[in-house]
């Protein structure tokens, strides 16, 4: 088995999975689905389906407008309500969305044809049409289209495939579980995915919190030629893309906008490859996922969700509020999105739902900085976090940008050590938005 | 459904180690060097203490008050300050000056410049300097010699630095007395044992970085065993070096300071190693025969300097550097 090293910085956090051992079941049909066109890295698609249409489950209903980007197709049979703006929760805007009224059947759609069981029967090229056309995401949280993911460009040959089943996110466990269940599944997609990217060498990357799911991954990859696994520390932020890379092959990737593919390393989560196995196999589109539903709620659970149930729904099905709810996130505890109200809809890149009850939620008024640089110390990308948001806050936006604030992944773990509890993430966002916007008028200055 | 939600931007879990808590344990990891100045200094140690923490903690207050900011002496700041200037007394000195020199580290070292987290020295060192500059024979002169629950007044009981500097004469306690704290000294910093207690307490709870301490003593250790014998090199006497003075007092709680010491890692190497090397500069050529607190108050000085100089190589800086290499 291959020794990983060790990250650099980071946190060790309370992992709190509580809903590790409980097996994924299906949600059931909730009394409507909506489904937003953007849910995904990239242009939103576009509505293909107007009020009154009765569609199946599996069917386009909104359709991508171009390279990067995805389709959005109807998780479930019924009547399209309305084409119309709701919020959106993880852009907190409205946003276009198809709504649908589910008849209850759950009708799939005739153009769904079984596909194969031998990836050797299919090309390179196939793979990829089959994961654009089925609307695949990264399903790890950051939703990026994986047919671009799998068309690495030519002159960056691509070496070793990581699958990611670190979820180094606290509470979540829809990707142990789906490695626990679903092994076999998840390592079909993934050998599917070597082959569509070319790369000869595989490794499924787990942190050892999850003994079940490195036991169930360790039987699936026996005999596989080129796919071994590493076991990860369990240490915070490691499932990121870029920790990954490092902690597993030693590489670093470059700066934004580097990627991956520049030090010839593609990385998927668990449950997208399960999702491609079963594009493959079925050739069902992605219209449903795997959501952890978990924190203060009476009995934490894993859910088989169809794409566009309410949270709210979830909320009940997992037996409603533990105590008062005082934050529900959409996400992890660290990385994910704080939701004003529940009745938005679950998206292909959410992997779970967090309650916290009042008493958890930290309203303490933000500290003066001491500069005890306990952020310097636990930053996985090694920037200063303390400087990025005293220039941030100080609005000098120039000096936080020469201090890298582009580079942040907002991971969270300054903030979250930071003994002033300052908002640390908000402060590198807010610049970075600034540069971007800054950049944006200096280049439309310069062409126009 | 009609709940009503907190929104506020990730992370949305925050450590407990907040300032309060992370000042608590630096009051904590004193408690032993306190009790030990009490037992070797008896009751004029203990009023001492009380004279200056008081005073840090009410002059913080009334200034916070008169200024109208928000009241900030429960973040335990202000007692540290108290308690670090208090260590930094000879046992003999009159009651009003910590009472002076406490109110002078809050008010104007730390509290004009705009509280806590913008101060540039350690306040405490600040208010000693200070007291030192004022009323120098006091804090040169008033040591007591160390007895079991009271001091004896010994009129001029030399410290072993000044013996070491051959400025006064006088046997050197043994090296268990030294390590005890049964010697003359300043309240806090003569029992080896009790600052060492405290100091693995705070790098057992992660609130200091042992690179500050562990730069500081071991820089101190080699630059006095190499230069410490005058007309030969390494014959010099570190042991004692290093024992003697408020070395480990101040490598273990006042270089330390979030506030005044760099934010990364090599930068704090850089200032433990800084504060050693003045250390010795002054105790061995300099006119005074200790000087952990100035090597200290220097070193704040350019910490901003290192903190521009010395950052981290970012993730993925490889990349780069090739890129620049090949232009």
């Amino acid at each position: 088995m291959l020794r990983a090293r060790t990250l650099s910085g980071g946190v060790h956090l309370d992992d709190r999975k509580i809903s590790s051992g409980k097996p994924v079941e299906f949600a059931g049909i909730p009394p409507e689905i909506v489904l937003f066109m953007s849910q995904h890295t990239g242009a939103p698609a576009k509505p293909v389906v107007k009020p009154g249409d009765r569609v199946l489950a599996g069917q386009v209903v909104g359709e991508a407008q171009s390279f990067v980007s995805a389709p959005v197709h109807a998780s479930t049979s019924g009547i399209v309500k309305a084409v119309e703006n709701r919020y959106h929760p993880i852009l907190a805007k409205p946003s276009t969305a198809v709504v649908i009224e589910p008849d209850g059947k759950g009708e799939i759609w005739e153009g769904i044809a079984p596909g194969s069981d031998d990836i050797s029967a299919l090309s390179p090229e196939d793979i990829v049409k089959i994961a654009r056309n089925a609307g695949l995401v990264g399903l790890g949280g950051a939703a990026f289209p994986t047919a671009v993911k799998l068309s690495p460009p030519k002159d960056k040959p691509i070496d070793v495939y990581l699958l990611n089943g670190a979820e180094c996110e606290p509470y979540l466990t829809c990707d142990a579980r789906l490695m626990v269940e679903e092994a076999d599944e998840i390592v079909f997609g993934f050998m599917a995915m070597m082959k569509a990217v070319g790369a000869p060498r595989g490794i499924v990357c787990i942190e050892d919190n999850k003994p079940e799911a490195i036991m169930a991954m360790e039987r699936a990859i026996s005999g596989k030629p080129g796919i071994e696994l590493c076991v990860l520390k369990t240490r915070y932020p490691q499932g990121g893309e870029k920790q990954l890379i490092q902690v597993v092959l030693g590489r670093e990737v470059p700066p934004p906008p580097g990627l991956p593919f520049d030090v010839g390393v593609v990385v998927s989560n668990v449950g997208t490859a399960y999702a491609l196995a079963k594009a493959i196999r079925t050739g069902m589109p992605l219209v449903d996922r795997v959501v952890t539903v978990t924190g203060a709620v009476r009995s934490p659970s894993n859910f088989r969700v169809l794409l566009g149930t309410p949270v709210s729904f979830l909320i009940e099905k997992a037996g409603g509020y533990a105590g008062e709810p005082g934050k529900v996130i959409m996400g992890g505890p660290m990385m994910g999105i704080s939701l004003p109200r529940t009745d938005v809809p679950v998206v292909k890149g959410t992997t779970g739902i967090v309650v916290m009850t009042r008493d958890e939620v930290n309203l303490d008024k933000p500290l003066p900085c001491i500069r005890c640089g306990r952020c310097v110390d636990a930053c996985p990308l090694r920037l200063l976090p303390v400087w990025i948001a005293a220039y941030s806050d100080r609005g000098t936006y120039e000096e936080a940008e020469k201090y890298r604030a582009l580079d942040c992944c907002e991971c969270g773990v300054c903030a979250y050590r930071c003994p002033s509890r300052r908002p640390l993430v908000q402060s590198i966002r807010l610049a970075k938005q600034a540069i971007m916007e800054e950049r944006r008028a200096r280049a439309q200055k310069a062409s126009g | 459904m009609t709940e009503r939600l907190v929104v506020s931007p990730s992370p949305h879990w925050k450590t407990d180690k907040t300032v309060p808590a992370l000042m608590l344990d630096v009051v904590i990891a004193l408690m032993p060097a306190v009790i030990a100045s009490i037992v070797f200094f008896g009751w004029k140690a203990l009023a001492i203490i009380l004279t200056s923490v008081s005073s840090a903690v009410i002059s913080e207050a009334i200034y916070e008050k008169a200024v109208k900011r928000d009241i900030t002496i429960k973040d335990y700041s202000a007692v540290i300050t108290g308690i670090l200037l208090a260590m930094n007394m000879p046992p003999g000195v009159p009651l009003w000056m910590p009472a002076i020199g406490s109110a002078f580290a809050i008010v104007i070292a730390k509290q004009l410049f705009g509280g806590l987290g913008c101060n540039f020295v350690n306040p405490a060192l600040a208010g000693r300097a200070f007291l030192m500059a004022a009323w120098p024979l006091h804090m040169t002169r008033d040591w007591l010699a160390p007895g079991f629950f009271g001091g004896v007044d010994a009129g001029a009981s030399p410290t072993p630095l000044a013996v070491l500097k051959g400025e006064s004469s006088g046997v050197l306690p043994g090296l268990w007395d030294m390590l005890l704290g049964n010697r003359a000294g300043c309240l806090g910093e003569t029992s080896i044992i009790a600052i060492l207690i405290g100091g693995i307490y705070l790098i057992w709870k992660e609130v200091i970085d042992p690179r500050i301490p562990l730069g500081f003593i071991g820089t101190v250790f080699v630059l006095t065993w190499v230069f410490g014998k005058p007309g030969a090199f390494f014959q010099g006497n570190a042991v004692y070096h290093v024992l003697s003075g408020g070395l480990f007092l101040g490598a273990f709680f006042m270089a330390t300071d979030y506030v005044t010491s760099p934010v990364t890692a090599r930068g704090r190497l850089l200032m433990g190693i800084g504060c050693g090397a003045i250390t010795v500069l002054i105790r061995l050529w300099g006119g005074y025969p200790e000087g952990v607190s100035y090597s200290i108050l220097l070193m704040n000085l350019v910490t901003p300097l290192i903190d521009r100089v010395v950052v981290p190589r970012y993730y993925g800086w490889k990349h780069e550097a090739r890129k620049e290499k090949a232009l």
